[in-house]
């Protein structure tokens, strides 16, 4: 039979976690598709953190984590980060940040920090609503920001 | 617009989120979070039922202080109570609740499993999906036994909405990555194949992803979904982008389901009906034509999203790696890329560009960016693209540019990051030996790779170079003569004294018929470097004299005075004092020939795998590295599988037993290489490595007749080591800087104990302490030990208890192997048990009458032994008597006629047998000489106790 698995490890193409975090290394959103334990998600926030805020705008949007990479875009004084596997195409993830912060930033209305942290609840919904079990669940904007909004009418 | 204001809806909630922000120090949070905590459990204690709107805020506001890192304890109750609600945002809450915290409480599973089951029937699509979203995140087992079923049904059913559609696919995606046994395959999967062709591009989306996991482990239920998957992404990359509205992204159609679909169509191989696979050729064409046309919007979004198909589409080019048009039109792209302003898009063409050079097509296509690649070792900014470029021209190298990329590798090196010096070591060493066509250039680039980056040498990288020396002798002149130039400088790094030790020991003959590397040279300047170097370079240093002992007669006596200076002989360390005494003892006692013989240069080695190929490997994973195991040449012809040499040290072991340790080897010419002092020893180069000594061993096994006549003279100083432990049974068997090791034992009949005592002498931890017993023969003697604990506070002493059985008479000690990591050091330490045929004693008395009645039965000539030697200490009669005694015997007064002899008698007793045994001792104090006599009832017995005791006096 062909060999489907050697080159690509497909079966482990997925997102591990969402990190959004700011500068001084504070967690506005933390997303897991995989069993941590908490000690270890602290620890990985830690290192995410130490890893992504040293690299300047010369350095690539990813970079290597273990034996993951991160994708990972900064906006303002927030990172928004990704992990997945060394494999995983590193673009659609990179463009996957932008369109999400787009979401969030038309449903907040000009998003800010503030609004994820007062609103973190209702930022759950809105990863759920884009990605989910680590997949890209729904890409168009105006799709998610129709729901969204239904949702917003609900009591 | 949909704008939000903050925290609306929960007036309470954004309260004390504004509270917590104020707080100035971490003090103050934790008193203002446990005044809510206080706060909220009255309130779900208090007698007032809750509404629900309350309920739901506290449940957040419990959330939100778990989310600060607190724990939470309590309210898991009233969150479950939640996803019975109908109200939606009291529902969410819930679920988020549930989502976030479910493992704290696993025995409410039953209640939420029974809300999720409610909301599933519910026929309320946002109900629908809470519940689903739920499932989603938690993942757990006990949820998909619940839900595995419901699941695919819901997913297929005709008049499921859209959304939760999506929502379901995704659902069963993570039970099924979870918990694969509980999602059987049925009815269901051909419906999901063709919600490939659902008018929701959304569904599409999800189910690309269901099925391109399910279609790795279930090919064939899902091949169908090849075709849908090419029909489906023509449509997109034929389509005007303003066909596909809502899913078109900066410009681009679809790009991240064309990325999906592109990942499950490599799940599979190229199609082969001719039709679909020429659509599917036309649509890689399209999106390589793409990446030519003039980009639509100056946006970084617009060309990211186009580039991440692209990308895509280069890997399912790579995968199925049958078009070579496709292939080169590829590489091209991906040259054009390595000259990108972009950072991001210079990383991906050099990464994808790595898997492109491993492809007969475009290997040559790869090659031509050569100068480009090199120039970004040298210029790029970011270290992980300079990584990535090290990948490529690693990947591209072949024996028409090695020679120039192994220099530029070399080059970088001198200034490459401290994070990646050792895997461009590595690589650097492995291009070197594959495209070697002169020796000479393979040995020059080692020993440069030693002089620039010493430090992340690793010992496989010099243990290679050694083999292959050994292997070749059209270099070993060559490479003497560079290893003695190189070994003038200065300063060189101690790895180069390993290499030129051992090479010069090999072949130091070879050069030295220049008086400027005359063998006095030669020692002088190894010797030079001797107590700059570790404990291991040291000893491989001597095994390297001992070399030029036989190779060169005329330095004999200068390196003899070398081993014999207290430095060496009372060195602390006892590998490096066991060798100095052997080394001189036997350069003393033994023949030119027997010299010769025990001395003569090393056999070639058996072929096998460079294990740094294994290192380097390990290091980047499987996937990640173009193989390049398909042309590895034979170093020297004679290969022979290596399975056939395991397990053969034994016979070898029992014969020469030179060392005192088994695992350092049986052979003074193995050892250099397995000491076991070193960090590697947790790698899988090590299995490589032990076999490779075992494999030499093995060699060296077919001359051991002739080495036996060596081992008698070698053995008597093993036992010297011991020798204080003959007649007593409690003292300090082993001290050095760190540790300090103790004995105290027992003996009865065939049995003892000992009961060892280790001490730390640091006042830090010693880790990974362990401590093992090897016996050199365990049909004779068995010894089982406890095993400690693994920590060794500062200071402290732990006891572990060895329980020894003697089952027949035996030559050797066991060997007490210690280890432990000590400040970020592995220590080893191998020390004889003092565990003797002796000690197995048991003093029989008995008349005079008796004795020479025995000694009489006892006169066959094999059956004694006796010696006559010099005296080592003052004769005293009483510590000869407390001698005696310890030694095991009855000690039996007024049986000799001669009143200042000893007589004694005692039975040694085995498992599987007893024998009795008579010993006589006659000092003669005017030529302070003594006479020991033995007679027992076994020959080889006999001759043992004789060697021990006579070692005493």
């Amino acid at each position: 039979m062909y060999c489907y698995c050697k080159k690509h490890h497909i079966l482990e193409l997925f997102i591990r976690f969402i990190l959004i975090q700011n500068r001084a290394g504070k967690t506005r959103l933390a997303k897991w598709y995989m069993q941590f334990d908490d000690d270890e998600k602290q620890k990985l926030i830690e290192e995410v953190h130490a890893v992504v805020t040293v690299r300047d705008a010369k350095h690539t949007n990813f970079v290597e984590f273990r034996n993951f990479k991160i994708i990972y875009r900064r906006y303002a004084g927030l990172y928004f980060c990704i992990c997945v596997d060394v494999t995983d195409n590193n673009l659609a993830y990179l463009e996957g940040i932008h369109n999400f912060v787009e979401v969030l930033n038309e449903y907040f209305h000009n998003v800010c920090e503030l609004d994820l942290v007062f609103n973190f609840y209702k930022v759950y919904t809105v990863v759920d609503e884009m990605f989910l079990a680590g997949e890209i669940r729904e890409t168009s904007q105006t799709k998610v920001l129709k729901q969204l909004l239904m949702l917003q009418s609900l009591e | 617009m949909p704008a939000v204001s903050k925290g609306d809806g929960m007036r309470g909630l954004a309260v004390f989120i504004s509270d917590i922000r104020n707080c100035k120090s971490k003090e103050a949070e934790i008193k203002r979070i446990n005044k809510e905590l206080a706060n909220i459990r009255s309130k779900f204690k208090g007698d007032k039922a809750l509404d629900g709107y309350s309920k739901k805020k506290y449940v957040c506001k419990l959330l939100f202080i778990f989310l600060l890192g607190h724990d939470i304890d309590f309210g898991h109750m009233e969150a479950v109570n939640l996803l019975s609600s109908n109200k939606y945002t009291e529902k969410q809450i819930g679920y988020l609740f549930i989502s976030v915290l479910v493992n704290s409480n696993s025995d409410l599973i039953r209640l939420i499993n029974n809300a999720i089951k409610n909301d599933l029937a519910s026929r309320n699509p946002t109900f629908m999906n809470l519940a689903l979203h739920c499932i989603a995140n938690v993942g757990s087992r006990e949820m998909a036994e619940a839900f595995a079923s419901e699941v695919p049904r819901i997913l297929v059913a005709g008049d499921t909405m859209d959304s939760v559609k999506q929502s379901a696919a995704l659902c069963l995606l993570r039970l099924y990555r979870s918990s694969p046994d509980l999602v059987p395959m049925g009815d269901w999967t051909a419906r999901v194949v063709h919600l490939l062709n659902d008018q929701h591009l959304g569904v599409v989306t999800a189910a690309t992803s269901l099925i391109t996991t399910l279609a790795q482990k279930n090919p064939d239920d899902f091949k169908t979904s090849v075709s849908l998957a090419v029909a489906r992404l023509s449509r997109i990359v034929s389509s005007a982008s303003i066909d596909l509205q809502d899913y078109t992204y900066y410009f681009v159609a679809a790009p991240w389901l064309s990325v999906k679909l592109l990942r499950l169509l490599q799940c599979y191989p190229p199609p082969e009906d001719a039709a679909l696979r020429g659509r599917l050729t036309e649509c890689l064409e399209t999106i390589l034509n793409k990446a030519q046309e003039p980009p639509k919007s100056k946006k970084v979004q617009h060309s990211n999203a186009k580039n991440a198909v692209l990308f895509e589409a280069i890997s399912l080019i790579i995968h199925h790696d049958s078009e070579p048009t496709l292939l080169v039109r590829a590489c091209n792209q991906l040259g054009q890329f390595l000259q990108h302003r972009e950072t991001n898009l210079r990383y991906l063409a050099l990464e994808s560009m790595c898997t492109l050079a491993s492809s007969e097509f475009s290997h040559e296509a790869v090659k031509t960016h050569i100068e480009t690649v090199i120039n970004a070792l040298k210029t790029e900014r970011d270290v992980s693209v300079r990584q990535r470029a090290v990948d490529l021209l690693y990947a591209m190298c072949d024996r028409s540019n090695a020679k120039q990329i192994v220099a530029e590798m070399l080059s970088y090196l001198e200034n490459a990051d401290y994070s990646i010096r050792e895997e461009i070591v590595l690589k650097v060493a492995i291009l070197a030996e594959k495209y070697a066509v002169d020796y000479t250039w393979y040995v020059d680039t080692i020993l440069n790779l030693i002089r620039i980056a010493g430090d992340y040498v690793s010992e496989e990288v010099w243990y290679r170079v050694i083999q292959i020396v050994i292997n070749r002798d059209d270099v070993q002149g060559y490479a003497a003569k560079t290893v003695f130039e190189a070994l003038q400088a200065p300063a060189c790094h101690e790895n180069l004294v390993k290499v030129g030790g051992y090479i010069l020991g090999e072949f130091g003959n070879l050069i030295a018929g220049d008086p400027r590397s005359s063998p006095l040279v030669q020692f002088n300047l190894l010797h030079s470097k001797f107590h700059l170097c570790s404990v291991p370079t040291r000893a491989l240093l001597l095994s390297a004299y001992i070399k030029f002992i036989n190779l060169f007669p005329e330095v004999k006596g200068t390196i003899q005075d070398v081993l014999r200076s207290d430095s060496q002989l009372r060195n602390a360390d006892v590998e490096l004092q066991q060798r100095a005494v052997e080394y001189l003892r036997l350069s003393c006692v033994a023949s030119t020939d027997i010299l010769a013989t025990v001395l003569e240069e090393m056999p070639p080695f058996p072929e096998r795998e460079s294990s740094i190929l294994a290192k380097l490997k390990k290091k980047k994973g499987p996937g990640h590295l173009p193989d390049i195991n398909d042309s590895r040449r034979n170093v020297n012809g004679n290969a022979e599988p290596s399975e056939k040499n395991e397990g053969s040290t034994h016979p070898f072991t029992d014969l020469l037993n030179l060392n005192s340790t088994p695992s350092t080897g049986s052979s003074l010419l193995v050892d250099v290489f397995s000491d076991t002092s070193t960090p590697a020893s947790t790698d899988v180069s090590e299995e490589n490595f032990s076999r490779w000594s075992n494999t030499v061993s093995l060699v060296l096994a077919k001359k051991s007749r002739r080495l036996l006549t060596v081992s008698i003279f070698l053995t008597k100083n093993c036992v010297l080591v011991n020798s204080r432990f003959v007649c007593k049974n409690n003292g300090v068997l082993y001290e050095n800087h760190l540790l300090q090791i103790g004995l105290r034992s027992e003996y009865r009949q065939n049995l003892g104990r000992i009961y060892v005592f280790y001490g730390n002498k640091t006042s830090a931890q010693f880790l990974n302490f362990s401590s093992s017993v090897s016996s050199p023969d365990t049909l004779k003697l068995n010894v089982h030990c406890k095993a400690v604990d693994p920590i060794l506070e500062g200071g402290a002493q732990i006891q572990q208890i060895l329980n020894i059985e003697c089952v027949s008479d035996f030559m050797d000690e066991p060997v007490l192997n210690i280890q432990f990591r000590h400040g970020g050091t592995l220590q080893n330490i191998a020390v004889k048990l003092p565990v003797m045929l002796n000690k197995f004693f048991q003093p029989t008395e008995m008349t005079s009458q008796d004795f020479f009645q025995r000694w009489k039965q006892l006169g066959a000539p094999q059956q004694e032994v006796q010696k006559i030697f010099k005296a080592k200490h003052p004769m005293d009669k009483d510590v000869t008597r407390a001698k005696i005694i310890g030694f095991g015997v009855a000690l039996l007064d007024g049986v000799d006629p001669n009143s200042e002899n000893f007589v004694g008698a005692g039975i040694i007793h085995t498992k599987s047998t007893q024998v009795g045994c008579l010993l006589r001792l006659e000092p003669n104090t005017q030529a302070q000489m003594y006479r020991l006599t033995l007679r027992t009832s076994r020959d080889t017995v006999s001759v043992r106790l004789c060697d021990l005791l006579s070692e005493q006096f």
